[in-house]
């Protein structure tokens, strides 16, 4: 009964390189890594190029990957129950982000939320620092200044993303590219402006100034929530860029778009983890 | 199964590669096992891994039960083998055996063989369909487990700041794991844990997806089979669970690299948080190891009594039960370290609440086979010691789930019998019992019936003799993670010591077994098990054809 003649929809792949190849990149990033921080192997410490080379591999893998993948979207091989397990992949791997987010708000909370609990600290300072949160001696960012201009940003460029989409639906495509070029834009500009920031933060000394010793703990979860929130931005800029010159290209029609889509969904993600970011970290908790 | 070949629409638009027209037609050598986007043999190359890998932290466990064979220091010290051969020198050495036998164990022999091997072979046979969703993904799943292995491998042989290697065991908790080991050994095992992490969590999107979106007409969620339910479970499981253990060791590594103070309570951060990131993930991670073996038991044991499951549909809900209280259950690991009376109380409760479901499904286990013409084969006995034993380590569990005895018990060698029961005696019979089942439908050639009785006796034994004695050291208070003890454990570590030796007897059977089949190549049929084997693989020939199902099939009833 199995053999004969291909009466399914499925996609059925030839052997592919870019598995074996990413993972020897992989490999190398994080053996270069150690290598670069630590010193291994007989390497000194401060040596770049098996961190470099690693990623070199890793970024080529992803061009040749995702170059076979539109190829073969583009010979017709995503069908469209293909196209439904490929929304399913992409849904699946948001919920994996959204989990990694929780880790570090759980952080977030726990300091925020429960400051007290680490008054029992034999350390001095620590017990003085922590009567609060933020801690004493912490110059928090004021919320309705560059942060909420970045909130508006990014909802800002949610909208245009969507009427991209609408005008794509519709067979529009010059509306469709006007809309994604104001999104790549706004996405820029979030991040420009999220490094002027941080500039400042580090320029001001605003977080590590050393009246309190933990004030290091503030700028340690400041940095990792929202510097894994940019670097989330800067990939889905790239991503919608990708589809913007797909999109210019004439890859997409009314009817099937899911690279833009994906992209599209991936924005929204980043925006809602920054709704959340604003909330919390830069209103809520912001002290004073 | 009911089958029908069935004349069903397709849209026959898509380009079907000439290649796959001949269902049988393979690539060349290398093509086919490095560059593979065939779910067959992703799956072989998973087993090839965990073997492997099992290999070697059986290894590193005879190291362990060799040292501990008598007061003193035998292996761990200076002037003995190890010493010499420069490898986990010194009683630090000890704590870098134990560390690397948990890491290796867990993620790359229980992992890599239920999920990669048996989850790769079977899910896509036994709902019908011609592959995983996303075959190429499938492929980096494997060889990114593959580079974490090779990473954690060279770890013992790597400064850690103690000496060679890292000797944190495999729940690396702060401060040990920062200002305690502060050489790259440590930074290697933490990259490890994240390649790993990242194949996993591809593996489980492309499980849901396959699952969700590739059953064949007629297979309803509810007319699917157990094992595949079991690992649409633990492929939520690791879906949700990896990314916090990812979070939480990229904070390690930037206290390590960086100098942020998430983990260090001198600089105003909190250890206690690291316990709670990762029991958030190792809570779930320990269904993860058991899940799929509850799906394969449930297949053996409904095969060799010749009955259908009793209670399928029970069956099916108490594993997603157990999934769902499995994330809200993690802090019982942490009873000792200050945790709030109030806290521990509702962890005990809903610690105790997973008995419900695990209940649920030893029960129905017995179930079918009561009244079942019930034919002892290997797989069977695999079973069968299966759910004898889990329930043993399943009742300690319940033991351990008070906070009030783990007061006691907490790192004593009474938890380490428990987790060796429910994990050495549970997850590693199930993978022998699904490696037997299914050892002529992978390789198409049949095992020697004696050998694999032998091989399961003497292993039966063999991990009984080591690990039953370790309740009583544990309840005479003998601590986990030490090289050395007093005279009064003597006796137990003896017995336990001799135990590991008849297990390894037990092992070598297995390897003569799998020798044995590779040269008298006898050949298999598609069915060796009769009528009680019911789901879809059984339909296909052995082994199945490169590519199968290409007119997929129709499913008209209830199988499982």
């Amino acid at each position: 009964m199995a053999h004969g003649a291909v009466r399914h929809d499925y996609h059925l792949l030839n052997p592919s390189p870019w598995p074996l190849i990413g993972s020897i990149g992989g490999l190398a990033m994080a053996i270069g890594f150690v290598v670069w921080k630590k010193g291994l192997f007989g390497l000194d410490a401060g040596t770049w190029w098996v961190l470099a080379l690693g990623g070199a591999l890793v970024a080529y893998t992803m061009l040749g990957w995702w170059r076979d993948v539109i190829k073969e979207s583009r010979k017709g091989e995503h069908t469209p129950v293909v196209q439904i397990g490929l929304r399913y992949g992409m849904i699946l791997f948001i919920a994996s982000e959204i989990m990694f987010f929780a880790a570090f708000f759980w952080m977030f909370f726990e300091m925020a939320l429960f400051p007290e609990v680490r008054t029992f600290s034999p350390i001095e300072e620590v017990r003085t620092a922590w009567e609060t949160w933020p801690p004493a001696g912490v110059e928090t960012l004021d919320p309705f200044h560059l942060p909420l201009v970045n909130t508006l940003t990014l909802l800002l460029s949610g909208t245009t993303v969507t009427w991209a989409h609408h005008a794509l639906q519709v067979g529009n495509r010059k509306a469709a590219r006007t809309g994604l070029i104001l999104t790549v834009i706004l996405g820029v500009l979030f991040t420009s402006i999220q490094a002027y920031e941080y500039m400042e933060i580090l320029h001001e000394n605003l977080f590590f100034n050393d009246e309190a010793a933990a004030s290091k703990l503030y700028g340690s979860i400041f940095f990792m929530a929202t510097g894994f929130h940019g670097f989330h931005v800067l990939v889905g800029t790239i991503f919608l860029a990708v589809c913007l010159l797909r999109l210019m290209a004439g890859q997409f029609t009314p009817q099937k778009h899911f690279g833009f889509e994906a992209a599209a969904w991936y924005w929204h993600f980043v925006d809602v983890v920054w709704l959340f970011l604003f909330a919390f970290i830069y209103v809520a908790f912001q002290g004073g | 199964m009911a089958t029908a070949p069935a004349a069903r629409e397709y849209s026959g638009t898509h380009d079907t590669h000439p290649e796959h027209a001949d269902s049988d037609h393979k690539p060349g050598f290398f093509a086919r096992w490095f560059f593979s986007t065939n779910h067959k043999d992703i799956g072989t190359l998973y087993l090839i891994l965990a073997i492997v890998a099992g290999t070697v932290g059986g290894i590193l466990s005879g190291l362990i039960r060799w040292e501990l064979y008598e007061p003193g220091l035998q292996v761990f010290t200076e002037g003995s083998l190890l010493d010499r051969l420069g490898v986990f020198e010194g009683k630090h050495g000890y704590n870098v055996v134990v560390t690397a036998h948990a890491l290796i164990m867990i993620f790359f022999t229980v992992m890599p063989a239920m999920i990669g091997g048996f989850g790769n072979w079977f899910v896509p046979l036994m709902i019908g369909a011609p592959d995983m969703a996303f075959p190429r993904m499938n492929n980096v799943s494997f060889w990114l487990t593959a580079a974490a292995f090779v990473l954690l491998m060279i770890t013992p042989f790597v400064d850690g700041g103690q000496g060679l290697g890292a000797g944190t065991g495999w729940t690396i908790y702060p401060p040990l794991s920062t200002s305690g080991h502060a050489g790259p050994a440590m930074d290697l095992v933490i990259f490890s844990l994240h390649l790993a992490g990242a194949a996993s969590i591809l593996g489980a999107i492309n499980f849901i997806t396959t699952i969700f979106n590739m059953r064949a007409p007629g297979m309803t969620l509810h007319r699917m089979p157990l094992f595949a339910w079991s690992v649409l479970i633990t492929s939520f499981l690791l879906l949700l669970s990896l990314p916090v253990l990812a979070g939480a060791i990229t904070m390690l590594l930037t206290d390590r690299n960086f100098g942020t103070a998430f983990f260090n309570p001198g600089a105003g951060g909190d250890p206690v948080m690291f316990q709670h990131l990762f029991w958030f993930f190792g809570h779930p991670e320990v269904y993860i190891m058991i899940l799929p073996g509850f799906g394969m038991v449930s297949h053996i044991v409904a095969t060799f009594s010749k009955k259908p499951v009793f209670g399928y549909l029970a069956m099916a809900y108490a594993m997603v039960a157990i999934g769902f209280i499995g994330f809200v259950v993690w802090a019982h690991h942490m009873y000792t370290d200050g945790t709030p009376i109030n806290m521990r109380a509702y962890f005990v409760a809903a610690t105790m609440i997973i008995a419900v479901p695990t209940g649920v499904k030893i029960f129905s286990w017995i179930a079918t086979m009561w009244g079942g013409s019930i034919e002892f084969k290997v797989p069977m006995l695999w079973a069968m010691g299966f759910i004898f034993l889990f329930t043993i380590g399943g009742v300690t569990g319940v033991v351990l789930a008070n906070a009030g005895m783990d007061y006691t018990f907490h790192d004593t060698y009474y938890v380490v019998a428990h987790f060796h029961y429910v994990l050495s005696l549970g997850a590693i019979y199930s993978i022998f019992a699904g490696f037997y089942y299914w050892f002529e439908k992978m390789f198409g050639v049949k095992y020697n019936e004696i050998l694999g009785l032998i091989h399961f006796w003497i292993f039966f034994i063999g991990v009984n003799v080591i690990f039953f004695p370790q309740h009583f050291l544990g309840m005479q208070g003998m601590p986990r993670r030490y090289v050395d003890y007093p005279d009064a454990f003597a006796f137990w570590n003896q017995v336990s010591s001799i135990g590991y030796f008849i297990m390894v007897a037990g092992l070598a059977f297995f390897f003569i077994m799998l020798a044995e089949a590779a040269i008298r190549r006898r050949k298999g049929v598609p069915n060796p098990w009769g009528i009680g084997a019911t789901t879809l693989e059984w339909t296909l020939p052995s082994p199945p054809p490169f590519h199968q199902f290409n007119d997929p099939p129709v499913v008209r009833a209830e199988g499982h």
